[in-house]
């Protein structure tokens, strides 16, 4: 495993997020890291991209501490694409893609051939290709972050990790985005590790989850080993059924109203109740 | 230090200005080089065009030649060297500071270079004016310290850079007048420290700035594609390989220094650094090599007009060209911050 956290207390200013954190991101495989809001998810990718410095332990990225590695070198091996994202204005598709040849480029040089494959490479893989003279600021949400995306896979790095890749975004758009990654992960064999909010998300794309809450990692593995009614209810503190998908056959979480189980006896709308309740 | 107001709009631009970027900027060269030819016969009397080119293939031959040469030149060679720097100077800062509002005479280094100058001028008379340079920068790098403590509350929010950078700066200003009341110098030094003039500058003030502005802003140029990369946000920059402080450090010290060799050649000049970068956005849009070059034109264009203006309106009175230029800034910067506040 390349890229691992290794006892890590992650903190902001005063504020402990984790205490002590260890976990190893699957080499070659699409690892989703869920957990309610403010449960460290997002601060443990941080960590792990080495943007936000652990207090005590460490992030070791190819057996080195990834804090104590040059910035230029990690980005070659690491790519991160952060959930708030602005692009500059009136910036082409293709000139934001650019920017990932960024750490492989010394200050003064023309892009090289390879700069330039790559590029084309990365606009290619996402389908931002034929528009690639487009500003950025006239796409649609799930275009933008095509594009983003682009621009890290422009970095040719073998780990890409993404915060919330799908947020504001439609379900169609969710779902392009997310086949974008898992096409990436089945052809090129990128290791792909992302916060997700929506577990039956994380649950359709991932080979691996990690489970946290309240800053601590509570359980890890595949789909099935993971997403059970009991933990979702130590996790979210929710009650809720675990069914297979009817199409993929992976596992799918159906919240359950309060309501419902606080008077699990049929009342006078008793048979809808009970309907929900299987 | 994030705040992406304003600076995120979108800007309506002509067709040639967003495909062909430098044409623009070389467009803008050429017009600054005629401004200088006519600027040039403007002074307290008129001098004949025909002097003016005598005077530059080196002739002394007429007393215009001589006006030229001895007068004219170093005032609007300065006005190249001062325009540039403080134009870079100001389009650095606001890339660096992610903040519309930023500009050398904002956060301070202005008034704070211009105090330390003319501390050192007054207090060690002996000292190399050479050194000015030195005691400008450090008094720029206490400047933009100190708005930077009293602005900084989890990132700089434009107005209140703008707020603290007053208070700041006009510290500096009542320590100017003190020094100016206690060690009473002759008018044009006055001038020279609290308006910002070029009045009375001689070859040798040129030289004593140009080797600055000559390494300071190719190593800007250098830096502004790193600049591009910032704009993209700390963690993105971060996950693309860019040191990011330590690159905001450097860019900003950079920025600072341009600032205070101004100062140190030509006082107190105000809105320069502030306005060419936003004129030069327009045109050109954000990438910071061509913006930063075309700023460093309108730059040269605004502190000619400023200075010409000055010299030109009421001769053989001077109006220092700091005066100008605040005529032309003080209504621009209130419709930034009317702009901001929508």
């Amino acid at each position: 495993m390349r890229l691992q956290a290794q006892n890590a207390q992650l903190a902001y200013d005063t504020r402990v997020i984790a205490e002590d954190l260890s976990l190893s991101i699957p080499d070659g495989k699409v690892s989703v890291l869920i957990g309610p809001n403010g449960c460290g998810k997002s601060t443990a990718l941080r960590a792990l991209a080495r943007l936000l410095p652990p207090r005590t332990g460490q992030v070791v990225l190819d057996g080195k501490s990834i804090q104590k590695t040059p910035t230029r070198e990690v980005a070659r091996l690491l790519a991160i694409l952060p959930q708030v994202l602005t692009a500059p204005e009136g910036i082409t598709i293709e000139d934001l893609v650019c920017f990932g040849r960024h750490p492989h480029r010394s200050s003064l040089k023309v892009p090289s051939e390879a700069d330039r494959e790559a590029v084309e490479w990365a606009m290619e893989v996402t389908g931002v290709a034929e528009m690639r003279h487009a500003h950025v600021d006239q796409l649609s949400g799930g275009q933008r972050q095509r594009v983003w995306i682009a621009l890290c896979l422009a970095q040719e790095t073998d780990i890409i990790l993404l915060d919330e890749p799908t947020t504001y975004l439609d379900v169609a758009y969710q779902l392009e985005v997310l086949d974008l990654l898992a096409d990436l992960n089945r052809d090129h064999g990128t290791t792909i590790a992302m916060v997700l909010h929506d577990f039956n998300m994380a649950a359709e794309y991932a080979d691996h989850i990690f489970v946290m809450h309240a800053g601590a990692l509570v359980a890890e593995g595949t789909p099935f080993e993971v997403l059970t009614p009991e933990l979702i209810h130590h996790v979210f503190g929710v009650e809720s059924r675990v069914v297979d998908h009817p199409v993929s056959g992976k596992p799918l979480c159906i919240p359950v109203r309060q309501e419902r189980v606080a008077r699990p006896a049929p009342g006078r709308r008793g048979a809808k109740a009970t309907a929900g309740a299987t | 230090m994030t705040v992406n107001v304003a600076m995120g709009r979108p800007v309506r631009r002509t067709a040639v200005a967003a495909r062909r970027p430098w044409i623009l900027v070389g467009s803008l060269l050429a017009l600054a080089v005629v401004c200088t030819l006519v600027s040039l016969t403007i002074g307290a009397t008129r001098i004949p065009f025909s002097d003016v080119l005598a005077a530059l293939s080196g002739q002394r031959t007429t007393d215009g030649a001589e006006v030229v040469l001895d007068f004219q030149l170093p005032r609007v060679l300065l006005c190249w060297v001062v325009g540039i720097g403080l134009a870079v100077s100001g389009g650095v800062m606001q890339g660096v500071v992610r903040n519309p509002l930023a500009a050398p005479d904002i956060i301070g280094v202005t008034k704070g270079a211009g105090f330390a100058g003319m501390l050192l001028v007054l207090t060690l008379p002996g000292a190399s004016v050479a050194l000015v340079p030195l005691a400008a920068f450090a008094g720029g790098v206490v400047g933009a310290g100190l708005v930077y403590l009293f602005a900084y509350r989890r990132g700089v929010s434009p107005v209140r850079l703008a707020l603290v950078g007053i208070a700041v700066s006009a510290t500096f200003e009542a320590g100017i007048r003190y020094l100016l009341v206690k060690y009473p110098l002759d008018v044009n030094a006055s001038l020279i420290w609290l308006t910002g003039s070029l009045f009375g500058r001689s070859m040798d003030t040129v030289w004593m700035a140009l080797p600055w502005i000559a390494v300071l802003v190719p190593a800007v140029l250098v830096m502004a594609h790193r600049l591009d990369v910032l704009g993209l946000g700390d963690d993105l920059a971060t996950g693309l390989g860019e040191p990011v402080e330590r690159t905001r450090r450097n860019l900003l010290l950079l920025g600072v220094a341009l600032a205070s060799v101004c100062v140190a050649v030509a006082g107190t000049i105000t809105f320069v650094g502030l306005i060419a970068p936003h004129i030069a956005r327009r045109l050109v849009g954000g990438r910071h090599v061509v913006l930063l070059s075309a700023a460093a034109m309108i730059g040269v264009l605004l502190m000619l007009l400023a200075d010409t203006v000055g010299r030109g309106i009421a001769a053989p009175l001077e109006i220092p060209a700091g005066v100008v230029t605040a005529v032309i800034g003080g209504p621009y910067f209130l419709y930034l911050l009317v702009k901001l506040g929508k």
